[in-house]
């Protein structure tokens, strides 16, 4: 491997050159691979190039918040041993869940191009709705439970409303809504101010809950790990069937490799404190659903074209409109769930739900997690990764015992920071993507 | 040139207010045949071809699809019948690949999901019918030059099985060598038997490849001309109407008349 690396210098001079002057005569006879394109060449040093390739043309993708995580875990690691301790990473793995629902409804409207500001309000909104109809006025916990996303969804539609058939920028939109959601939270708290939640229900559970049996977290890492590479590998075998360019056995071995030592690592983290957290896996499984939604539905494939030209996609004959109300319901039907993980972990809807910098994190996160500001570039896991460097910042911070002023001006750093990657990677695509 | 046209417009007019844009236009246009739409900035080019497709109907006028009337007030309309356009400014999103855009819209699917297989399968075999060679179908569209960009919004028209097909403008701002790719396109549309609209400003393109030239000015036919039988003068000529004297009137009476 480190041959591999020490030559690749020398090597990545010459061979463009050599590149050229085989395949010149080669295109006279054979047309079918277009010599202008960059061929990947076999084996670990083509991984190699292509990765460095990719890098210099600003598709960065999740590397810079890959790297951002490690160097954070390491500080926090030399400041204090118990940050990387199993207990502190499993809380982690539970503090991150409720704000990074909110930000995979944020990466939606991300994608589009567009800014959900309200998120925040809506989700304390979604708590309080949730606490005054399952404690105050008795109904059951499932009911109440759907009552309250359902409120979320109605009032990302109205949002979606404004924004798609009105024609109201989506910023003043959804800042409208920031107040009016949350002058309507404290309505409906009016006359009993905090509500404690029932400890044993349903929503109280969704963050208490551990699978403590060990067979839950490793299980599920396999699941994980056979489901991916299995699909990989069928994916490959139809695509060599209907003669288009496959990934190679190699490739897949490696990719699925990769994941299952993450996979692993992280089960046997959970499972040296209380095992696999209830919350993780609701978070996780959110990420697959939308994920799949995003980038295997035309569903997804419309949310896209929308991002990267609106005009575009309408004279591909999409539904612009309902694209957009659909997107901005789905961000405020995320942001009701996130709320009721919140409001689930400290036990209770408050007053104070939704404020503060909930918002500012949860778009924050996916930013952070390489989702474009300017529409059309990201994923949901981007919600994960962005919750995981700003969750780790918080809790690194509270391990050392320091203010909360420290961890805002760290985080609206690491935030800058993220924009900054994001904006430079774009003026780097623009001047690389157009040869 | 015998059969029956794909599309004949008799009469067509519209206005945007206080402006007559479009007065009493004819159009016809047959199978396997280029029929290049000429004439100057605001000579009712654009507004004749959203009539066309749909967008801005026309207020007067015979619409006839195959011989038969048909009414088109929507894009959809158009679609229906099977007109394709292919605007100046490229409908393409720069961030999904080549696949992605082609079947922007209309999406295979395979059990709910995308059968993203199938539809590169299909992009490969049209853009190989259609002789476009692309790098890859897996690149962003935005990675592409101005040239393939225009020939992947061309080949994207082809997904619709359209009879007709009207490009607007295709090689505006395309170098030599992709201009020469899209006219070459266009050529093979016509093999193919489609009819097919080319707008332009550039001569050389029109000489290239169209079968006839019809021009508008200021909003009026202005003669339709074979171009294996026209000189370039004078088709600039009724373009312009710098000649717009009694003789040339006559002249383009006749040419009128004729069809």
């Amino acid at each position: 491997m480190s041959t591999e690396l020490s030559r690749s210098p020398e090597d990545g001079g010459s061979t463009p050159a050599a590149e050229t002057a085989t395949a010149a005569p080669a295109a006279g006879a054979v047309t079918a691979v277009d010599p202008r394109l960059l061929v990947r060449e076999q084996g670990f040093k083509g991984y190699l190039t292509e990765f460095v390739r990719r890098m210099r043309s600003g598709e960065l993708g999740s590397v810079p918040v890959v790297v951002g995580l490690i160097v954070i875990w390491a500080i926090f690691q030399s400041l204090d041993s118990a940050f990387l301790s199993a207990q502190n990473l499993s809380n982690l793995s539970v503090y991150i869940v409720g704000t990074g629902l909110i930000s995979v409804g944020i990466v939606f409207v991300l994608l589009l191009g567009e800014i959900d500001l309200s998120v925040g309000s809506v989700s304390g909104l979604a708590g309080a709705v949730f606490a005054v109809l399952a404690v105050n006025n008795g109904m059951a916990e499932w009911l109440a439970l759907l009552l309250a996303l359902a409120t979320g969804a109605a009032a990302g539609a109205v949002h979606g409303f404004f924004f798609a058939r009105i024609g109201v920028p989506a910023f003043v939109v959804t800042l409208a809504g920031l107040l009016a959601w949350n002058g309507l939270m404290l309505q409906v708290l009016d006359s009993t101010g905090t509500i404690n939640l029932d400890d044993e229900g349903l929503v109280a559970t969704l963050t208490s809950h551990y699978f403590s049996d060990v067979a839950a977290a490793y299980g599920l890492a396999a699941v994980a790990v056979l489901v991916f590479g299995g699909a990989q590998l069928l994916d490959a075998r139809r695509r060599q069937a209907a003669g288009v360019p496959f990934r190679p056995l190699a490739e897949i071995a490696l990719r699925t490799g990769v994941l299952a030592v993450f996979a692993f690592a992280a089960a046997y983290t959970l499972n040296q404190y209380r095992g696999l957290p209830l919350a993780l896996l609701v978070f996780l499984a959110v990420l697959v659903l939308f994920d799949l939604l995003l980038r295997r539905t035309g569903y997804g494939r419309k949310v896209f074209a929308l991002g990267g030209s609106t005009e575009a996609a309408r004279r591909a004959g999409i539904n612009v409109a309902a694209i957009r109300i659909s997107v901005f319901t789905l961000a405020g039907t995320m942001a009701a769930f996130g709320g009721l993980m919140i409001a689930s972990r400290i036990s209770a809807a408050n007053q104070g739900a939704g404020s503060g910098n909930l918002l500012m994190e949860a778009i924050a996160a996916a930013v952070i997690g390489g989702t474009s500001l300017f529409g059309g570039r990201g994923n949901v896991w981007s919600a994960l990764l962005g919750m995981l460097v700003i969750g780790s910042i918080a809790n690194g911070l509270a391990l050392l015992g320091s203010p909360a002023h420290l961890q805002y001006m760290i985080t609206g750093g690491v935030l800058l920071a993220a924009v900054v990657i994001d904006s430079v990677s774009r003026r780097t695509q623009k001047s690389a993507g157009r040869t | 040139m015998s059969a029956t046209p794909v599309l004949a417009l008799r009469g067509i007019s519209k206005r945007f207010g206080a402006v007559q844009a479009l007065t009493d236009v004819d159009l016809e246009v047959r199978p396997g045949e280029v029929v290049a739409l000429v004439g100057d900035n605001g000579a009712g080019k654009s507004t004749l071809v959203k009539a066309i497709a749909g967008v801005g109907p026309a207020d007067e006028g015979e619409f006839l699809w195959e011989g038969k009337p048909a009414k088109v007030e929507r894009p959809h309309d158009a679609q229906e019948l099977g007109v394709a356009t292919v605007y100046q400014d490229l409908a393409l999103c720069d961030n999904l690949d080549v696949v992605g855009n082609l079947f922007l819209g209309r999406e295979i699917n395979r059990v709910g999901v995308l059968d993203e297989v199938e539809m590169e399968r299909r992009s490969r075999e049209l853009l190989q019918t259609l002789s476009i060679r692309i790098p890859s179908v897996r690149i962003p569209v935005a990675s592409l030059s101005g040239g393939q960009r225009q020939t992947v919004a061309i080949a994207r028209s082809m997904l619709g099985d359209p009879k007709l097909v009207i490009l607007d403008e295709p090689t505006a701002a395309l170098g030599v060598e992709q201009t020469a790719q899209v006219l070459d396109l266009v050529e093979r549309l016509r093999e193919r038997g489609l009819a097919v609209i080319l707008i332009s400003h550039n001569m050389a393109d029109v000489k290239a490849v169209a079968d006839r030239v019809a021009v508008l000015r200021l909003g009026r036919n202005n003669g339709v001309f074979d171009v294996a039988g026209t000189s370039q003068e004078e088709i600039i000529s009724a373009i312009t109407g710098a000649t717009d004297n009694a003789v040339t009137r006559r002249t383009a009476r006749k040419a009128e008349g004729k069809q």
